[in-house]
C-alpha cells in the first residue's frame, strides 16, 4: 500500500541513481538489446559480408588470400560441376517441395478429421522431422544399400523386379533417392502447419457453402485453399529455403556421388572450401545461392501480401 | 462459388445426403483411415528398420534367405555394446548434451531480453528491429559456414566445443525471438499496467509478472534451441576435427565407417541412440510443442 501511495505522489521510496536509469524504458530497452545485437552482428552480419568479400579472393587454408575480383565466379561460369550442381539444387528443391506439400496438405487434411489416438498420431507424424536428419539419413542409406535394401527384397519377393535397384549408384536413381528422404523428412513440418491453419477456419463458412450446394471439391477450392493461403506462403518460403540450402542428407547418404550427379550448390561449396582448401571459391558458391534465396523469398512474400490485399488487407 | 449459390432447394437436400454418406463407415474407411494408417506406417519404417538392425547380429544381418529381415531371430546387444565400450560413443553423447546445453541458455538468456524489449518496451524502431531478427532466422547455415570458419580459426577457437555454443546461437536466437515475441503478445498489458501502478520496477515487473507467465513459451523455446542443436551437422563438421570433441550426428557419420567396412548394426545402434534423447523430450512435450508451433505459424 505504501508503494501504491508513494506511486500516486510521482516518487517511488529510496531509488538509487542506478535503479533509477534501469527503471528508464529507453535504457533498459537499450540493455536489454546489447546481448542480441552483439551475438548477430558478430557472427550472422560480419560473415555475411566476409562470405562476400571472400568470394572476391582466392583464400585458402591457411593463408589469407588477395582480392582477385570476379575470378572466381569467372571460373565457376566454365565448370560444369557448378552447373551441374545448380541444375541438382533446382530439381532437388522443386520436386521435393512439390511433394512435400502435395502429400503434407493430404496428411493434414486428414489428420482434421475427428480420429481416436489423435495425440499419439500427431506424435508419430512429428517423430520424423524430431530425430536428427543425418541420423534419419542413415537410415535411408542402409535402407537404399545395393545389396541389403530392404526396399530390393520386398520388391523381389512381390516379384516386380529381378535384380536388385541401384538406389545410389546411378544419377537420377541417387536424385530420387535423396528426394524421397526429404521428402520424408519434411512432410511432419508441412502437415502440422497446415493441420494448424486447418484448425483456425471456422466451420460456418463451411456450413455456409453446403447450404449455398458447393460440392466437397469445391468447398476446398472455394473456402480451404483461400483461407490456407496465409500459413501455406510461410511454410512455403521456410520450406524452399531450407531444401534449396540442404547439406546434411546429401552429404550423409551420398556426398555428392555418383560422380557429382546429386551435389547440391551447398555441398559443394563445402567440398571446395573445407576438405578442398579452396575457401574463397567456395564462398562464391555460396554467395551464388543468396540471388536463388532472396527471389524465392520476395515470390512468397509477394504472393501473400497479394492474398492479404484481396481480403481487404488489415487482417492478419 | 457464385455459381453454386444460384442453385436451388433440391441440390441442398442432395447435398446433405452426401454428408452422411461421408460418414458411413465404409467410406470413411477408404478415404480417412487407410490413406492415414498407410502415411503412418511410410513415417516409422525407418525407425523400425533402425530398430531391428541395431539388434540383429551380424551373421543374422547380412543373410535374407535364411532369416526373414523383418524380424529379430536372436536378439544381441553386440552392436550397443561394441558403441559404448569399444568407441567414443559416451564421449560424443556427453559433448553434444553441453554443447547443446550452453548453446540453448544462452540463446533463451538474449531471446528473452530481445523479445521483451521488442513486444514489451516499444522502443524507437521495435517493429522494424522484430523484423531484422525474423529475417535472421532466413540466412542459412550453409551460407555462413565457410566465413565462419575463417573467424573461428582467428579467434583460436578452432576445435573447441565453445566455436560451436558461440556460433549455435545464429539460427537459434532468432527463432526464440520470433517464438518470444509471439508468446509475450499473448500475455495481456494489463497485468503489467497494475504491477507498473503498484510501484514495481519495470525489472521487477519483468521477472515477477511477464517470466513466470511466460513460461510454457520459454518451455517450448528450449525445446526447439535443444533439438535445433542437437540436430545441427554443417558447423559441426567444419569446426571440430579431434574425434573425442566431435557431435553425435558427425561422429556416428565420420567415425563409425571404417573405410569401406559399413557395420550398419552399430551405424543403426548409434544412429538410434543418438535420437533418443530428443524423442523423449519430445514425447513428454507433444502438446505444448503442437500448440507453440501453431502460434508460432500463425502469427
Amino acid at each position: 500500500m505504501a508503494s501504491t501511495a508513494a506511486a500516486w505522489s510521482g516518487q517511488r521510496p529510496e531509488q538509487s541513481w542506478l535503479s533509477r536509469k534501469l527503471d528508464d524504458r529507453r535504457v533498459l530497452a537499450f540493455l536489454f538489446m546489447m546481448p542480441v545485437t552483439i551475438l548477430l552482428v558478430t557472427f550472422l552480419s560480419y560473415p555475411l559480408g566476409l562470405g562476400v568479400w571472400l568470394g572476391f579472393t582466392d583464400t585458402r587454408i591457411g593463408r589469407d588470400g588477395i582480392w582477385i575480383g570476379l575470378e572466381n565466379y569467372a571460373y565457376l561460369f566454365d565448370d560444369s560441376v557448378f552447373w551441374l550442381s545448380v541444375f541438382n539444387t533446382i530439381v532437388y528443391t522443386t520436386l521435393a517441395t512439390v511433394f512435400k506439400f502435395g502429400l503434407g496438405l493430404w496428411l493434414a487434411l486428414l489428420l482434421n478429421h475427428a480420429l481416436p489416438f489423435k495425440s499419439l498420431i500427431r506424435a508419430i507424424v512429428l517423430l520424423p522431422w524430431i530425430v536428427p536428419t543425418v541420423l534419419s539419413a542413415i537410415a535411408f542409406w542402409w535402407i537404399y544399400d545395393p545389396q541389403f535394401s530392404i526396399i530390393s527384397y520386398v520388391l523381389t519377393k512381390m516379384g516386380i523386379i529381378d535384380t536388385n535397384i541401384d538406389f545410389l549408384g546411378t544419377a537420377w536413381n541417387a536424385r530420387f533417392s535423396l528426394i524421397a528422404a526429404n521428402v520424408w523428412r519434411g512432410i511432419p513440418f508441412v502437415a502440422i502447419s497446415l493441420l494448424a491453419g486447418l484448425q483456425t477456419i471456422s466451420p460456418s463458412l463451411y456450413e455456409a457453402a453446403m447450404i449455398d450446394g458447393a460440392t466437397a471439391w469445391e468447398r476446398f477450392v472455394h473456402v480451404t485453399v483461400p483461407m490456407l493461403m496465409p500459413i501455406l506462403a510461410v511454410v512455403l518460403t521456410f520450406s524452399v529455403l531450407f531444401t534449396f540450402t540442404d547439406f546434411q542428407l546429401v552429404y550423409a547418404i551420398t556426398r555428392g556421388g555418383p560422380n557429382n550427379a546429386t551435389h547440391l550448390m551447398a555441398t559443394l561449396a563445402f567440398q571446395r572450401a573445407i576438405p578442398g582448401g579452396y575457401l574463397g571459391e567456395g564462398a562464391a558458391i555460396a554467395v551464388a545461392m543468396i540471388p536463388f534465396l532472396v527471389a524465392s523469398t520476395i515470390f512468397s512474400y509477394v504472393a501473400l501480401a497479394r492474398r492479404k490485399w484481396q481480403q481487404g488487407g488489415s487482417d492478419d | 462459388m457464385t455459381e453454386a449459390s444460384t442453385e436451388k432447394a433440391p441440390v441442398i437436400t442432395a447435398e446433405r445426403s452426401g454428408v452422411i454418406n461421408w460418414d458411413s463407415l465404409p467410406r470413411r474407411m477408404m478415404v480417412v483411415y487407410v490413406p492415414l494408417i498407410l502415411f503412418l506406417l511410410t513415417l516409422l519404417f525407418p525407425f523400425y528398420w533402425m530398430v531391428v538392425t541395431a539388434f540383429k547380429s551380424n551373421a543374422e544381418l547380412y543373410n535374407y534367405t535364411d532369416y526373414s529381415p523383418f524380424w529379430i531371430h536372436s536378439p544381441t546387444l553386440e552392436h550397443i555394446n561394441r558403441l559404448l565400450f569399444e568407441t567414443d560413443y559416451p564421449q560424443w553423447l556427453w559433448t553434444t548434451m553441453l554443447v547443446a546445453v550452453c548453446s540453448t541458455v544462452l540463446s533463451l538468456f538474449v531471446s528473452v531480453l530481445a523479445a521483451y524489449a521488442v513486444q514489451r518496451l516499444r522502443f524507437k524502431g521495435s517493429q522494424w528491429v522484430g523484423l531484422a531478427i525474423y529475417l535472421a532466422y532466413l540466412v542459412p547455415p550453409s551460407i555462413l559456414f565457410i566465413p565462419l570458419a575463417t573467424m573461428i580459426f582467428k579467434m583460436g577457437l578452432y576445435d573447441s566445443p565453445l566455436a560451436l555454443i558461440l556460433t549455435y546461437p545464429t539460427f537459434l536466437v532468432p527463432f526464440c525471438t520470433w517464438l518470444l515475441i509471439g508468446y509475450f503478445k499473448s500475455i495481456p498489458y494489463e497485468l503489467e499496467e497494475c504491477a507498473l501502478i503498484d510501484g514495481a520496477t519495470r525489472l521487477q515487473i519483468m521477472w515477477k509478472v511477464t517470466l513466470p507467465l511466460a513460461v510454457p513459451g520459454l518451455i517450448s523455446a528450449g525445446i526447439f534451441a535443444f533439438t535445433l542443436s542437437w540436430n545441427e551437422f554443417i558447423y559441426a563438421l567444419a569446426f571440430i576435427q579431434s574425434s573425442e570433441k566431435k557431435t553425435v550426428p558427425v561422429a556416428v557419420l565420420t567415425q563409425l565407417v571404417e573405410g569401406d567396412v559399413y557395420h550398419w548394426g552399430s551405424l543403426m545402434a548409434g544412429a538410434l541412440l543418438g535420437s533418443i534423447p530428443v524423442a523423449l523430450i519430445y514425447s513428454f512435450f507433444v502438446d505444448y510443442y503442437v500448440s507453440s508451433l501453431t502460434g508460432a505459424v500463425k502469427e
